[in-house]
Parts: structure tokens; sequence; C-alpha cells
């Protein structure tokens, strides 16, 4: 079952029974549908619809304060402004919508804009809505507000003291979450321990930065009382369900759609949803149909970002290298509310907190703080950077500690092949992989022996260079359950149980016989339409470029679910299953008709090259004479079959359940696998690190389109890059923003990319039935800490803080180091 | 983010646009490249109330060699002096610290001199005409023409010996002269983005060894580009085991500011290497000139 | 000497990509407006209006520039282009197929931006290095890619005018 290969040719599991005459096109480097639209100018971005006519502008006045109550707010000059057809302001706000729903038991009261306190720089205080930009931006400046400044509360370990002004005054403490858990026998792995390592890791906060911002077009439509809404947004996911609640209108009434194509996202579009209801109330009050395209100052400041997390942790090991038993206290920053999805950050590594080692037990402490910081959510690896961080850098001190090399600690606890599917400790069921065989792999691709060799020789010649690896599973297919583990067991009893994964698609043959497929995947730029195609194509036998596939989502008219959307890499393992199973049902659909046309077996037809044929070849019928009989000639059916020809299915992983009465969840559907080898000099004149080698080797299970597969490395890896020696959303003491534009968001550019090699050992996942595992997250996960370990290994440092900018490892070389902020 | 209201005018002479910024003084900004003032206009960190747009003023786009020295006109864009090589040659530190500002979509518009009257401490430009004692031409309806040394021009942060109703017409780059040797070094965060610190340097040689001349110039380090005085260095054999001291002495009397890219102390190392690598490149390409001198 | 007051509006005549549009401008509307909202031409993308991402990147008269650094008003009589040009779906030009084989583009946001630049560039420089593409594209952000297709997908082009 298990393949190695190189990044050109893939491993393919036959779909179905074999058919010689039947192409293969799944796990084909298939050339994107999307491109040809997108290369000469002719994509759909939300800024280049026009939904409605006469619409109207907004901008969003916001908060140049981290920490005030808002004293005044006279919006009439801005509406005696020739143009300016409203103002909406907090008031309005509280008055038509509820909070939203948050997902602990202190619930801290989050609404899509400020009502009378401030709590971060860049919160939105009102929206004028006006005939164009131009204006409304004119308008702005013409709102007059008084702020009476409070003390902010900024770093994670300022929220965790008492005194400390609390964000959310009916919570009254800025932690306002704090659960514990405990898996195996901590006490006899921490009893039995023959050393113990012990550290504190701070992970830094920074963002996805799509190079398209947020964008949101509403219209109310009185007569209907129905919000119809087109965003950028890559949900519906529990977030469609979270907005109708906040606008109080039955969810029938709340109807987004999706355009074709956004511009990136990474995650964080996910987050667009305050906005929906904050721009469908603006234009519910306007009268108008309101468009609202984020900039990128209110993008840097206010859109969303990765939690920044300090976790003190503390291992038990034997002298050999072997990790008995993990202690993790973990402080999660969301900023100034608990937006939903979070805590997910903190959960959604939870059964899989004991990452890709044969760890047996581990105690969690795990709190949340609010302090005056953007809020956070879904951000490229999602949670898995920090998770990782911590593990990764434990593995390397616990090697430094015992005087091993690195590779035999990692080697020594790495899950061997036999022992899956492997039950981990809090939860995750690890369908399936092969560790070792990836590490070795990565190990050659590296020339790990000359590797070695190099660094020693460089650092004789007084060089700073260092070695980094990183081993990490890849989650992918989010259980909708696992975030319940964040309330304790009676309240989420208190609940309905969640659970699964599901996504939808849906295939129609309209009379002349063309195919078109609808999604409800919500694509940034991964390439689900190309997929999809491939995927359809092979099971109707087909070519991909004969199959229409359709991105737009319309929560009125597509097939979805609680899980549909983009994040979680869960295309691969969830929807393209349903995709597959949907092409099933009008394959069978097809076969059915032809074997009563020709008179023979159903299990005697078989679809190729666009014909249904018969096993001895007597009949071929063209595909569209088949499904046309469906539409023109209903009488020509089997019995009881009904015409027309549009098929939908819906598809989840049967094993993911709810959290047990014991803590422990699955929290994800499948999961990959990736080793990263990096090799690093730091110039010590100026602290700039250079990466001279990077070795990634991916499990992604069954490749569906190599390329493709290959692209969503590269940019995992720009972005986690980015994480590692570049960006970080930073605020000085007082809660201001000093990352607020381009220039002082430093995103790499192709000149700060180091060239990497791409390796595979792809094992096919046997819990989902094309075996294909999420891909374009390990990387985001990965890169940050491997960077690191490369780093602390060059320097001879025990502590490192991302990011890894040059004045910052500069400062580590200095002998009376001050810690550069 | 949308530049608030202005007037517009386009002026078609150089006449013209004198007489506008004599009557709106400080409500008035003139528009060259636009590289730096638009940005500013659309976060409405500048909000001018007129704008003077100098991009159809004829002839202003002149680059020229003319007695020792390389003119470049007000509307000469970055970029233009890149396609020269007659210019980069002329102007041998100009070619090293061009790459350097910004990038070549960004170099395609905005102008040399924009650059200069922008007067940002971490810039290229401003530092390369500092270190060569160039002038800047400034021009007003009331006064008329003037020459203002380099020297004198940058007063600090953002901030020039330009008066309200002056334009930059133009700006004099003194041409690479016979024994001389030019380097300019730079270290920031990405490529394209200003300098954390940058150094330009000029060395004069006689042709027995003898350094006549040194200068040195440091960006990023202060509120304007900064001369290291280092005549004590003049008038001597120079080695490269003097160069450690001599890049010391540069550094010796700055005190770099502190912020998001770099502490002080950051900063003066940063500024101690970079000098001394200038000053080795320098020194170099000064010996490689005055042995082709003496050949 | 061309004047517009704050309030007014100035009428404009201009090529843009190719075809001849007259408009009524106000003084402060951006390059990059003006071109996707009167000029329709949607392949112009906004990405931080203040000329850091390059995806709003046009030739104004031949030059590759920041469309979100200009005035529509400084156009008047200037020959406008922007991806429309290079080539369409079913006769694109080699830039556009060579990102199409590399999988040079993901979303497909900061695409038009960077073909214009490199067509504009490449013309210049016929015959450029690995490094030159490099630096060509700092002036350009893409959080999808990792760059490394696009580069490969320049010099490809490159070696292909060349033959
Ligand atoms: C992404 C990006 C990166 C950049 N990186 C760098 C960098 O690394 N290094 C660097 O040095 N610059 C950098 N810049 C700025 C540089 O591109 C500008 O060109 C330069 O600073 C200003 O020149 P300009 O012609 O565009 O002037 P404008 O933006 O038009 O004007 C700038 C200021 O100078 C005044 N001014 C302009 N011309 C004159 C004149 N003739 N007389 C009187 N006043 C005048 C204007 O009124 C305005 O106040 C960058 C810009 C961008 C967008
Ligand atoms: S939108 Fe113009 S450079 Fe980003
Ligand atoms: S392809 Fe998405 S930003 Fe470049």
């Amino acid at each position: 079952m298990e393949a190695s290969r190189a990044s050109e040719t893939a491993t393919v599991l036959p779909l179905t029974a074999p058919n010689p005459a039947r192409r293969t096109w799944v796990g084909a480097a298939t050339l994107r549908a999307e491109d040809p639209a997108l290369l000469t100018g002719e994509g759909r971005f939300i800024d280049d619809l026009s939904p409605f006519p006469s619409e109207h502008h907004a901008a969003i006045l916001r908060s140049p304060y981290a920490h005030a109550r808002i004293t005044r707010l006279d919006v009439k000059p801005a509406l005696a402004l020739e143009g300016v057809t409203a103002v909406i302001t907090g008031a309005d706000v509280s008055a038509a919508c509820k909070p939203f729903p948050v997902g602990i038991e202190t619930r801290p009261v989050f609404y899509p804009c400020a009502i009378d306190r401030v709590r971060y720089m860049g919160e939105p205080v009102a929206v004028v809505v006006a005939e164009d930009r131009y204006i409304a931006e004119d308008a702005l400046e013409l709102i007059d507000v008084g702020y009476d400044p409070l003390a902010p509360v900024v770093e994670i370990e300022d929220a965790l003291h008492a005194d400390s002004l609390p964000l959310h005054e009916a919570v009254g403490s800025n932690v306002v979450h704090d659960r514990s858990f405990a898996y195996g026998d901590v006490d006899g792995a921490f009893a039995n321990a023959e050393e113990f390592v012990e550290a504190k890791f701070v992970f830094p906060k920074y963002a996805s930065t799509p190079i398209e911002t947020y964008g949101v077009i509403a219209h109310y439509q009185r007569a209907a009382d129905t919000y119809v809404v087109h965003a950028n947004f890559h949900g519906p996911f529990i977030l469609h369900s979270l907005m109708a609640q906040a606008l109080q209108i039955p969810s029938n009434r709340l109807r987004i759609v999706v355009p074709p194509d956004i511009g990136g996202s990474y995650g964080i579009k996910s987050a667009v949803y305050p906005y929906i209801v904050l721009i469908a109330l603006a234009s519910k009050i306007a009268g108008v149909p309101v468009r609202w395209i984020e900039d990128r100052i209110e993008h840097l400041c206010a859109s969303s970002s990765s939690t920044d997390r300090v976790t003190w942790a503390r291992a038990a090991v034997l002298k050999d290298g072997t990790i008995l038993g993990l202690h993790l206290d973990q402080v999660d920053n969301t900023g100034a509310y608990v937006r939903a999805p979070e805590p997910a950050c903190l959960y959604r590594m939870h059964g899989t907190v004991t990452g890709a080692y044969r760890i047996p037990a581990v105690a969690i402490r795990n709190r949340l703080v609010s302090t005056n910081k953007l809020p956070t959510g879904l951000n490229r690896g999602y949670g898995g950077q920090e998770q990782y961080f911590t593990l990764e850098r434990l593995v390397a001190l616990v090697a430094k500690r015992l005087g091993l090399d690195v590779i035999e600690v990692v080697r020594r606890n790495l899950l061997r092949k036999e022992e899956f599917p492997y039950h981990a400790p809090a939860g995750s069921v690890y369908d399936s992989g092969d560790y070792h065989a990836a590490l070795e792999h990565a190990l050659e691709l590296a020339d790990y022996p000359a590797l070695m060799a190099g660094r020693e020789s460089a650092r004789a010649e007084g060089r700073l260079v260092g070695i980094g690896i990183g081993c990490i599973v890849e989650p992918s297919g989010s259980n909708m359950g696992y975030i319940s583990i964040a309330l304790p067991k009676d309240l989420r009893d208190r609940s309905l149980p969640k659970s699964g994964c599901t996504e939808a698609a849906t295939i129609a043959i309209d009379p002349l016989g063309a195919v078109t497929v609808r999604l409800s995947t919500t694509p940034q730029g991964q390439g689900h339409r190309t997929v999809a195609a491939q995927i359809v194509a092979q099971e109707l036998g087909l070519e991909p470029k004969q199959v229409e596939v359709l991105a737009e989502l319309d929560t009125q008219t597509s097939a979805w679910s609680i899980a549909s959307g983009s994040y979680s890499s869960r295309f691969a393992p969830v929807a393209a299953v349903a995709i597959r199973n949907a092409a099933r049902k009008v394959a069978y659909k097809l076969k059915a008709i032809a074997a009563h046309q020709f008179g023979v077996a159903f299990e005697d037809v078989d679809l190729v090259e666009g014909a249904a044929r018969s096993a001895d070849g007597t009949h071929v019928t063209s595909l569209k004479r088949i499904a046309g009989a469906a539409h023109w000639n209903p009488s020509s059916l089997p019995d009881g079959m009904e015409p027309g020809i549009y098929e939908t299915a819906y598809y989840s992983i049967g094993l993911l359940r709810p959290p047990d009465d014991d803590d422990r969840v699955d929290s994800s559907a499948v999961y990959g696998f990736v080793v990263d080898l990096a090799l690093v000099e730091v110039d010590s004149r100026t602290g700039r690190v250079d990466v001279k080698q990077y070795v990634t080797v991916h499990d992604s299970g069954t490749v569906l389109n190599p390329m493709i597969v290959d692209g969503q490395i590269r940019g995992g890896f720009a972005h986690g890059l980015g994480g590692a020696l570049f960006e970080e959303i930073a605020y000085d003491e007082n809660g201001t923003l000093r990352s607020g534009t381009l220039a002082d968001y430093p995103i790499p550019t192709a000149s700060e990319l180091p060239t990497i090699v791409i390796g595979h050992v792809d094992v096919p996942s046997p819990f989902t039935p094309l075996g294909a595992k999420g891909v374009g997250e390990g990387n985001a996960m990965s890169v940050p800490v491997v960077i690191a370990n490369a780093v602390a290994d060059a320097l001879g440092a025990n502590e490192v803080r991302l990011p890894l900018v040059p004045h910052r490892v500069w400062e580590m070389l200095q002998p009376n180091a001050v810690e550069a902020r | 983010m949308k530049p608030a209201p202005f007037d517009y005018y386009c002026p078609r002479s150089l006449d013209e646009a004198l007489a506008l910024l004599a009557q709106y003084g400080d409500e008035a900004k003139v528009l060259a490249g636009g590289q730096s003032l638009v940005p500013a206009m659309n976060m409405r960190l500048a909000r001018p109330g007129v704008i003077v747009d100098v991009n159809r003023l004829p002839e202003a786009a002149v680059i020229e060699r003319c007695d020792g020295s390389l003119r470049v006109g007000m509307l000469a864009r970055q970029a233009d002096l890149e396609r020269m090589p007659v210019a980069l040659d002329a102007v041998p530190l100009l070619a090293q610290a061009l790459p350097h500002v910004g990038h070549w979509q960004t170099r395609n518009r905005g102008t040399v001199c924009g650059s200069l009257a922008h007067a940002d401490p971490s810039a290229e430009l401003p530092l390369a005409i500092v270190v060569l004692d160039g002038a800047i031409e400034a021009r007003s309806s009331a006064r008329g023409t003037r020459w203002i040394a380099a020297g004198q021009f940058f007063e600090s942060y953002f901030q020039t010996a330009l008066q309200n109703d002056e334009i930059v017409v133009g700006a004099s780059f003194p041409a690479r002269r016979e024994g001389w040797g030019y380097a300019f070094e730079e270290f920031a965060g990405r490529h394209g983005d200003f300098a954390i610190v940058a150094v330009a340097c000029a060395v004069a040689l006689e042709p027995n060894g003898v350094a006549s001349e040194v200068r040195l110039g440091l960006g990023g380090v202060a509120d304007k580009p900064h001369l290291a005085p280092l005549t004590a260095y003049c008038g001597r054999v120079l080695s490269q085991r003097d160069l450690p001291e001599i890049a010391n002495a540069a550094v010796a009397d700055i005190e770099p500011p502190s912020d998001l890219r770099g502490s002080a102390r950051y900063r003066r190392a940063l500024a101690t290497n970079l000098a001394q690598r200038a000053l080795t490149r320098a020194l170099a390409s000064a010996r490689t000139a005055c042995d082709g001198l003496a050949q | 000497m061309s004047y517009c007051s704050k309030d007014g509006r100035t009428t404009i005549s201009l090529e843009v990509d190719g075809k001849r549009v007259k408009a009524a401008v106000s003084p402060r509307l951006l390059l990059s407006d003006f071109l996707r909202g009167p000029c329709a031409a949607k392949g112009v993308h906004v990405g931080c209006e203040h000329g850091v991402c390059g995806a709003c990147t046009v030739r104004v008269d031949g030059q590759a520039v920041r469309a979100c650094l200009m005035l529509a008003i400084q156009t008047d009589g200037s020959r406008v282009e922007t991806v429309k040009v290079l080539g369409i779906a079913d006769a694109m030009h080699p830039l556009q197929e060579r990102f199409q084989a590399r999988h040079a583009l993901q979303c497909g946001f900061c695409t038009p931006g960077i073909l214009i630049s490199a067509q504009t560039y490449l013309r210049e420089h016929p015959a450029p290095t690995r490094r030159d593409i490099e630096e060509l594209l700092s002036g350009h952000l893409c959080r999808c890619t990792g760059y490394t297709p696009i580069v490969d997908a320049i010099l490809d082009a490159a070696e292909l005018e060349r033959r």
C-alpha cells in the first residue's frame, strides 16, 4: 500500500473495478480549469460583481484606542454631508442584533461593532453608507467620538495577573476559560522519569494576509424580510447559523452567496462573518444595497490573526530519550473577544497533542485570556504551529539535555507503521502512515551525514550553522465535535452532541448530455474545480474538460451542511468523496438506463469514452443519448425510475464521534505526516538567518493531483517561513498596533524565499474511500518550529522567539542580551 | 483608503508651477512620481488642499553630463537613470544605490528629485548625494534659482531647506573623478525595503597611495543622512588593517533611533559593519582606478 | 495649464487596452478605481493602495507602474494597458501559458499585475537571470505559490521568446 515517489509521479488507488479502457484522471497532474480566466483578467472576485442595482458604499470608523469607554458619539455632521445615506452605530447594532454565540462557559459578549467600549485598536465604532467610498471616507472624518481611555492589557502574562483590568466586566477576569485534562498515567510517567526537561515557549501572533481583502455586498430585501449577502466568505460552516442567530431571523432568510473566485484566504476570511452581519444591518437601516470592500489598513488592524500562545511545558524522559509523559500549561490569547470558532485554536490539536510520538501520558491545562488585541481565528495551520512549536522544541531540548543526536530521540519515539491505526492518548485515531520511512527519506534527500559534516566544518571556521528538524502530524477534515470539548462534560451534556465533517456535492446532466458539478467547498485557489472534474470524469468515463464545475456557493440553492466550506484541509479527505459519491449515483442511473436499453445486465455496462458500452462490445450508445432519455423520453426508462439526472451526495467520515465522557476526542478525519529538515546559517554581524537547505517530506495519502499538492506545499512553506522569520502583528505597551501597513508587516517576497526539496512517502488512508489526506497546512505548522530549532542549534540557544528577524537574532548573540520586542 | 479632496493643477510651464506654489504656500504639494505622496494621501496622513502636478513640465526629465557632474532634471525617473549606462558609468555610487530604492515598478515612476525632496532619513539617494557633495537646484518665482549644497539641504525627518514656494528643479551629482573609488552598502529587512542602515562611501587616492579624501555617510541612523567626520584619515596611506578603526570612528558620534526594526545598538553595530565593508570596496575600487591611471 | 477644482470633474480621453475612453473624473479618483469602475477593467486588482503588493500594476505609456499611486486625471492622453492585452483564453500569451503549465497561480489575485510587470520587463531584459526575476518580483506579493513556480514560468517564457 505504501508508495514512495518523486514529486512528478503519483500513486493511484483504483476507484472502481479496474477497466483498461477507462482513463485514469485522478492522480494526474491535469492543468487547472481555473487558470484561463484568472490569467486573462476574467476572474470573478467579490469586488468584480455587481449583483444589485444602485448599490451604495460603506466605510467603517475604527477605534484609535486599544481600550477606552465611548463617552460621546455624534454622527449628525457626517449625515449632513452630501452623498451620505446613513450612519450606523453601536446603538443601532445592539438594538437590532443579539451578541454572537460563544463556545465557552463565561460567554464574553461579542457584537460586530463596539457598543459603549472599544477593546482593540481598529474595532468598528460606526459605519457610514454613502454614494461612493470616497464620500464615505470623508464622512468618517466628520463623526465626533469622545473616548475615555482605559488601562490596556496587552501581553498574555499581563492578562493572567489578577489586577489587570477585565475587558469584559461581566466575566470579571481576563482569564475567560480554564480547563484541565489528563490522559494516561501521568503521575506514573513522572515518577518513573530519569530526567525532566522543562521550558517556557512563546509563540507570536501573525496573520494570513491574502492579497484580496474582505468584501461584502449586502442587500436587505424588505418585502421578503431576507438578507442576501455576497461575500468572499469560505463557510457556511457553523458560522451561517451564528449569523442567523445574531440577526434574530430564521436561517432561511439569510442567503449567503460566495463568488466563484476568492483571492486567497488561508483561513482568515472565515472571520469576515461579523462584517457580513454588520453590513447586512447597514443595508437594512440605510434601505439600499451596500458594498464594503475592506482596505489593507483595516485588514491589518481589524480582520483576524492567529493566536499568540505561552506554554509552560515539562517532559518526563528516560536517559535513552524515551518520552514518558508531558505536562502542558497552555495560555491562548484570542484578543479582545472570543470570536467563534475560537477557542478552536486551543482545541483543534487536542486529540493530537502528542504529535507523531508514542507518548502515553499527558496532562494539559488550557487557559484563554482576553487582551486589547485584534481577535483571532483561522490561520493556515490553525493551532498546529502553536502546538508543534512546543512539542518539537521540547524534543530538541530533550536531545540537547541528554547529549543525544536529535534524530536518535525522534527515532526512539516516532510511531511505527505496525502501530496504525494508532489511538493517541487524548483521542485522535491516526489512520495510517509510515513515519520512519518518511524520516529516512528526508534524511536521504538532505544527505544528512553530509549535512552534519558540513555543519562541523563550518563551525570549525567560526560560522553559525545549525540543523533543525520537525516531525508533525497534519490533521485534516475537522470533527465538528472537537470544539465542544472546551465545555466540561456536564455543560456539554446539556446541548445536543456534535460530530462529523459532512460535505455535499451535486451533479446534474442536462437534456443535451452536458455535465455540471456544484461544489460547496468555496475554494480560494486550491483548484477544487480541477480536481472535481478529474474525479467526475473518471467515474463517468469522460474527459475533465467535458465536466463543468461551479464553485459559487449559495446557501439557498446549494447542497451544504454544518461543516461545508474550506478550512482544515478537508477537500481531499471529505469533499472529494462527496463528489465521487454523487458521480457514482449519476453513473448508477446512466448504467441502469443503458442496461435497460441494451437488454443486458447492469453489471455488463460500463461508461467509457463518453459512452455506455456493453461488456461484449455489441452495444455502444453515447452518454448524451442515455442521459437524454431521462429528460426527453421518461417513458423509456426502467420501471420506477425518476426522470431527470440530478444527484446530490452527502458524506461524512463515520468514525468521527462526539467527545467521550473522559474528554477524549478524535479531532480530525484523517492524519497526514510531514517531516522537515533545515540547514541555516546565521550572519553574526547582521543577525540575518539564511536558509541554506530545506527538505520537506509529506504523507498526503493518495494524491489526487500532484501538481496541486506540490503547489499547496510550496504555499504552506512560504507562509510558515513568514511566521518563522518575518511576520508579527506587533503592539506596543499601550496596545497601539505597530504593524499597520504592508511596509511594517513584511510578507516574504521572491527574493526572500529559498528553494525547497519536496519528497513524498504517501500512505493512503483506509478511513476515506479515496485514500487522500489534506496537505495545505502541514508546512505552515512545521516551518516555524523547524527554523527555530535550526537557529537554536546554530546559536547554541535554549530559548528562541519568533519571528527570528535579524535584530532579534543579533540581540541574542550579544553577551548582555536583552529581549528585543 | 481614498485621498481627501484637493484642487488639481497641471501646469505646462515651470513659471506656472512656481506661481501656484507662491500663491498657495503650505496648502499646496508638488506631485512628482507620487510613490511617497500618494500612499500618504490614500491613508489621509497627507491632505494637501492643492496638488501641483509637475509631470507635464517640458524638458524636466533631462539627464545630462555637464562640468564634471551629472545633472538630473526634476522629472527624471529613478529607472530612467538605470536605463542610461552613460549616467550610471558617470556616477558609480548612484549606480550602486539605485537598485536598493524600492522596486523596479516604483522606480519606473518615482523621481530622483522627489526622493531628495521627500527626505526620508533611510532613503538611498539623499545619502548618495550627501556623500558625493552634490547640490540641489531650487527655484521660486520670488527669488529665482539657488543651489543648495546637499550637506545643507537635509534638515531633519522629511524636512529640507526648501521653502514652501520652491521646487527642486534638478540635482547635480559630481561625476566619477580620477583616483576615486565608490561603494554603497545597505541592510534591509527584505529586498526593496527602506534601509535599516545604509552606508555610502567615496575614497580618493593619490598615485602614491595616500588617501586624499575619505567620505562616508550613514543612512537610517539619524534624522537625516549623516556624514561621518573622517578628515583625520586623509593624507595617510590606508591599509586594510586601518579600516576597522575608521569604521569605528565613523559611527563614534551617531545616536541611532530604536524602533520596530532594531535597537540603537543594533543599528550602531550594523553601521560599523557596513562601513567597514563599504570602505574595503571603495578603497579597492580606488586602487583599481589609480592603477588604471598609472598604466 | 489644466485645472480641476476639488468638487469638479475634468474630461479625460485616453486609450485603455486598445480602446478609446472618454470620461469625466474628479481629481482624486485613483487610476486603479477608474480602471476597475468606469473602464470595467476588472483584471486590475487592488490589494493595498499603498504601493507594496503590486496587484494593481498596469502599463502606462509603456512603463509598468502602480495604478493605486496614480490619479486617473494624470492619464489624459495616455495609453494604459492591463492584463487584457496579453492574450485571451484560447490564444494565451507565452507567459500565460507558462504560468498555467508551471502552476504559477493558485487564487490568481496577484497574477494580472505580475503578468504585466513580467511582460514589460522582458521587453527590456530579454535574457534575465533567476536573480533578476526574483528582484523584479520583490515588487509583487503572492501568498499562495511560494513564488518558485512564478520565477520558473517567467524564465521559461523569456527563453521561448528568445527562440
Ligand atoms: C513599495 C515602495 C517601496 C519603496 N522603497 C523605497 C526605498 O527602499 N528607498 C527609497 O528611498 N524610497 C522608497 N520608496 C519611495 C520612493 O519610491 C519615492 O519615489 C520617493 O521617495 C519620492 O519620489 P516621487 O517622485 O515619487 O515623489 P512624490 O511622492 O511625488 O513626492 C514626495 C514628496 O516630495 C515632494 N516633491 C516631489 N518632487 C518635488 C520637487 N521637484 N520639488 C519639490 N518638492 C517635491 C512632494 O511634494 C512630496 O512631499 C518606496 C515606495 C514604495 C511605494
Ligand atoms: S494595490 Fe497598488 S500596489 Fe497594492
Ligand atoms: S496566486 Fe494567490 S496571491 Fe498569488
